[in-house]
């Protein structure tokens, strides 16, 4: 497993407590698990997602990831309605250990309160919680 | 002395999936010719015949035979299997239940024309009510995990009739986890609870958790980590004093008959597995049985049938008003019990006590044995097994799953490893009462070589098992992109 | 004790090591107040000749310990078992090993239960079998669980009342704590799930119909499918004698989404009802949803073929709350006993066999009706029927007991009440011409 210092954690993305990564463009959030996540479960073999058209709440639980001995639940970053799920995952779960914030998102949200946003962490907080 | 190890390789034999064997116009079973005119049926009502091999009778008699040989079971050698108690499977168990009069019965025979069977079957009641001290037994659940459901279900009743139900039940952290599963198809939320210091329940904890929401606590007594719940007695009261119910999962009873009955320290209502501490084989997955044993309190609610005794008679009864239902089509696993009773009668009193106290005794000397070579988190007295782990190997990169593939190379089955879930990289041993001190000094020197190849050659470890016919196999690949079927 | 290995020096030296005085020193860390006091109150032990004798005495008090005629189905069903089949199952590597958690060394049960698994795909026609469950009603109810849990807006399972009353009863005990409700479907006069008051029935998530039902008839599993599409609802089906789809269309072919079953036919023995085998199976779509133990095909790290348990996540001892299923064992040992047996008769045998019963069954209807019973439906069936019997048939069903060991037919009215003198028939493979003219003659 990787030491904290070889994480790998974009600037440019907030993050949760359960790991999770969420990126605005517009009122449009993709969501992902992060590095951290990723590396912790090791290989995953299926990730279920939530339909289109299905809205949660923030810290409602939307899907899981599982790898063979363990599973994880993903919870929402922020409050929405699901606009796309990453079909490709279906077939080649893979993609969210080899490239967890681009080919390996999970779903896109479009956001019922952008400034819940606000809320979630940046790297450095992010970083300073899994320091403990 | 040059260490004697049983695991070697054997002539292994190669052999395809059953239908590769499969030629046109072959049958493996001889068929008579009918004395009856054929009947077809409506052809609007058939289809083709299931696309079955076809076989000669030696083809199918070497293809299981081939099979059974890459298998490992406790006739093989020793099977310290934590939590599983693979003891030896007496074969006379088995002559038993083959007998014409029980393998061929009929369950709707009617009563009269059973009463061998349910004699047995209430005699076998009596004998497991005495072992546990409870009042009354039903043989009907399956499996051990059915027992759950069967005394979670009890307890759902039990409070149902008190005229509130209850939301949330208490499940330790040493818990299996059929227990946490069993009490979710109940309705109940599991509240979990940590172990103290010493690898025990505290009853202070379970006082600050227990309240009038609460249906009960499940506890596994010894619990997982092999130890004794030392404080059963008073935390059986604290559950009582707020109208809960306790659930003992019975699963590591095979430490404690004799010694201890659950039924008489608070207990409430408990499950057994024959298919472990009444000797009847696992069968590489099942059937197992899963009696359920409880107070009289809550004998209204057991499932239906009841068996009851009339003078010398014997009968199924339904009329139970407040009866939890039926768990099996007919009565539960007969020919499992049928082993199980016959386990009985061989051993006696003195036989079960002096199983549980060379149980207990094999796994304490396996401790002590290991305890210099294996972390042993909870150094303390245990019962029938002991639990270490691989902090100590883990600065030579290796892990307990190396050690226990290692394991597989010097003709043992291992352990059973990352269970339970309180201890980080678990190698949880329970060797039972029917290994041998040479069985087990030999195992005691493989844990040892093998713990030493792990310091000077750790690739032995990361590359086991080499030996048996396949070396690990692929299970994220098979996760990713199931092939259940050929 | 020959089961106990220790010598007295043994345990000496043993002792000495473990750091305990004596064996029940061992005991310490156990309150004296929550010790047994004396011993316990069990039969002396006893030598294997003693047990051999004490066992023969009670098998004899059942009646099947003779030669008997077994005219009664009803789930547990008297099949022919050819002799190699308890032999090989008797193999100890099979017996005697645990669930395949090291699959390494488990590559004989691993291999068996995917060749299982895959037989069982091919009788029922479907994508997916379960590595077995512990009977064909509790695999039903966990087939009754997974539609409520599909179908979250409803809170009923209809079931029909023509599905083996064991297992409604299963259903029910399984539903009762979670505030599902069973609605029964009711049966029409020809004996079969009345479609019309399916059609009416709302707020269901699912369907179960069994096929051969109860009364043994073949239900119309088309007519079913068309409703649970219309509904948009699961579609499960059930049956109790698996011999009847070495003949009948599969259920898979009418598009079931689950499928329910009893093997016990296959080469177990009736065994006062346990253990039998549960089968499940699905859809593929459904594969995430089913219960219990799955065996995939892989490679192992040298490029081999090799078995693994798979998709274990769905399990209760990684989900442990969050599992669909509390169940952890499998019916193993009696599905390698069903994979044996599928493979001794074949794909010729299969179809030889379930023709066999049927034949034997007409006859056994017919010679029935010759003897004054009347046939109660008449409606297609398999191996089994009802029939209404004469007036004076209980008294005479005792005496072909005691006389001749012949079970002639199943009393329905303790499990349909407005069935009195109804009795429920099974002709398998094994009944000859000679025993039902017979019994024809004796009731006539």
């Amino acid at each position: 497993m990787k030491d904290i210092n070889e994480l790998n954690l974009p600037e440019d993305v907030k993050y949760t407590k359960d790991h999770e990564w969420a990126k605005a463009e517009g009122d449009t959030v993709t969501i992902g698990i992060n590095d951290y996540a990723q590396d912790q479960l090791g290989e995953i073999v299926f990730v279920e997602m939530p339909r289109e058209g299905d809205a949660f709440s923030a810290e409602d639980e939307f899907g899981s990831v599982e790898s063979v001995k363990a599973v994880s639940e993903m919870y929402m970053p922020i409050s929405g309605e699901i606009v796309a799920v990453n079909e490709d995952l279906e077939d080649a779960p893979e993609k969210v250990n080899e490239d967890c914030y681009q080919s390996g998102w999970i779903i896109k949200v479009k956001a019922s309160d952008l400034s819940e946003m606000d809320a979630l962490m940046d790297k450095a907080a992010y970083l300073e919680m899994l320091k403990g | 002395m040059m260490t004697r190890r049983p695991g070697t390789k054997g002539l292994i034999f190669n052999e395809p999936n059953v239908w590769d064997k499969s030629r046109e116009g072959r049958c493996a079973i001889s068929l008579p010719k009918s004395d009856v005119e054929r009947a077809p049926l409506d052809p609007a009502l058939t289809g083709d015949a299931p696309d079955l091999p076809q076989l000669s009778e030696l083809d199918v008699v070497r293809h299981y035979t081939r099979l059974s040989q890459w298998n490992f079971g406790v006739d093989s050698g020793m099977y310290p299997l934590g939590s599983c108690t693979m003891k030896y499977n007496p074969k006379t168990n088995e002559v038993q239940a083959a007998r014409q009069g029980f393998a061929g019965a009929h369950p709707l025979a009617g009563d009269e024309c059973s009463q061998g069977a349910l004699r047995l079957m209430y005699d076998l009641e009596q004998y497991l009510a005495e072992i546990t001290g409870f009042d009354a037994v039903t043989l009907q659940p399956a499996a051990g995990a059915h027992g759950e459901l069967t005394g979670m279900l009890i307890i759902h009743a039990y409070h149902a009739k008190q005229g509130r139900q209850r939301s949330k039940i208490i499940i330790p952290d040493t818990a299996h986890g059929t227990n946490p599963a069993s009490a979710t198809l109940c309705g109940y939320k599991s509240v979990n609870l940590k172990s103290g210091p010493k690898g025990i329940l505290e009853p202070e904890a379970v006082a600050a958790v227990m309240d009038e929401e609460t249906a009960g606590i499940m506890i596994t007594n010894p619990n997982t980590l092999g130890l004794f719940e030392e404080n059963i007695k008073e935390i059986c009261e604290i559950v009582h004093a707020k109208g809960g119910l306790v659930y003992g999962d019975g699963a590591n009873m095979n430490a404690i008959m004799g010694v201890v009955k659950p039924g008489t320290v608070g207990i409430d209502v408990l499950h057994l597995n024959l298919h472990k501490t009444f000797s009847t084989p696992h069968g590489g997955g099942g059937p197992g049985s899963g009696p359920v044993a409880v107070t009289r309190e809550l004998i209204p609610f057991l499932p239906i049938p009841r068996l009851e005794k009339e003078l010398d008679t014997f009968k199924f009864v339904t009329d139970c008003p407040d009866t939890i239902g039926r768990l099996h089509t007919f009565y539960g696993h007969f020919g499992v019990m049928v082993r199980a009773y016959a386990y009985i009668l061989t051993m006696g009193a003195k036989g079960l006590l002096d199983a549980s106290r060379l149980a207990v005794l094999n796994a304490n000397y396996i401790k002590e044995s290991l305890k210099n070579t294996l972390n042993l988190p909870y150094d303390r007295p245990c019962m029938h097994e002991c639990v270490f782990n691989d902090a100590r190997q883990q600065a030579h990169h290796i892990t307990t799953m190396d050690m226990a593939k290692r394991l597989l190379d010097y003709g043992f089955h291992p352990p059973t490893v990352y269970f339970p879930l309180v201890v980080e990289g678990a190698f949880m041993v329970e060797p039972t009462e029917t290994e041998s001190k040479e069985d087990i000094d030999q195992f005691i020197d493989a844990v040892k070589a093998i713990a030493k190849e792990a310091e000077t050659d750790p690739e032995k470890l990361t590359r086991a098992p080499v030996l048996p016919k396949v070396t690990r196999l692929d299970e994220v690949a098979a996760a990713r992109k199931p092939c259940l079927r050929g | 004790m020959r089961y106990l290995p220790h010598t007295q020096e043994d345990i000496q030296k043993m002792l000495a090591v473990a750091g305990s005085s004596s064996l029940d020193d061992l005991f310490k860390t156990i309150p004296d107040a929550v010790k047994v006091k004396g011993g316990l109150n069990l039969p002396e032990p006893m030598s294997e000749w003693e047990l051999n004798d004490h066992m023969e005495k009670l098998a004899s008090q059942n009646i099947a310990c003779k030669a008997y005629t077994c005219l009664i189905g009803a789930g547990s069903y008297d099949h022919y078992i050819p002799a190699i089949i308890p032999y090989l199952v008797s193999r100890s590597e099979f017996a005697t090993a645990y669930t395949p958690y090291q699959p390494e060394v488990s590559q004989g049960t691993l291999q068996g239960i995917y060749e299982f698994q895959t037989m069982i795909t091919d009788l029922l026609g479907m994508d997916i079998a379960t590595a077995s469950h512990y009977d064909c009603g509790t695999a039903l109810a966990e087939c009754a669980l997974i539609a409520l849990r599909k179908n979250r807006k409803a809170d009923k399972i209809a079931v029909s009342d023509l599905v083996h009353p064991g297992h409604r009863q299963i259903i029910e005990t399984y539903l009762k704590p979670t505030g599902y409700e069973m609605v029964l479907i009711p049966h029409t006069r020809d004996g079969l799930t009345d479609i019309a008051a399916l059609e009416a029935m709302d707020g269901i998530a699912g369907l179960a119909v069994q096929s051969p039902n109860f009364f043994g008839h073949i239900e119309d599993l088309a007519a079913f499918k068309k409703i649970a599409d219309d509904k948009k609802i699961l579609f499960i089906t059930s049956f109790t004698e698996a011999l009847a789809w070495g003949v009948l269309k599969k259920p898979g072919s009418f598009g079931a989404d689950l499928v329910a079953g009893e093997g016990q036919s296959l080469g177990i023995p009736k065994s006062f009802g346990g253990p039998g085998l549960g089968l499940l199976a699905g859809t593929s779509k459904l594969m995430r949803d089913l219960p219990g133990r799955l065996v995939g095909r892989t490679k192992d790290a040298n490029g081999q073929d090799g078995y693994v348990l798979t998709l274990s996540t769905r399990e209760q001892h990684i989900r442990r709350e969050k599992a669909s299923s509390n169940i952890c064992s499998n019916n193993g040992l009696n599905a390698m006993t069903a994979a044996m047996y599928l493979s001794t008769i074949g794909k010729i045998g299969i179809r030889e066999i379930a023709q066999l019963n049927h034949d034997k069954a007409i006859y056994l209807k017919s010679a029935l009706t010759g003897a004054g019973f009347e046939p109660a439906f008449d409606s297609p069936f398999f191996n089994e029927f009802v029939m209404k019997a004469p007036r004076d048939f209980s008294l005479k069903r005792a005496d072909l007991i005691s006389r001749h060991c012949l079970f002639a037919g199943l009393d329905l009215a303790p499990y349909y009440p407005e069935l009195t003198d109804h009795y429920l028939f099974c002709a398998t493979e094994k009944v000859s011409k000679e025993q039902m003219d017979q019994l024809a003659k004796e009731v006539a």
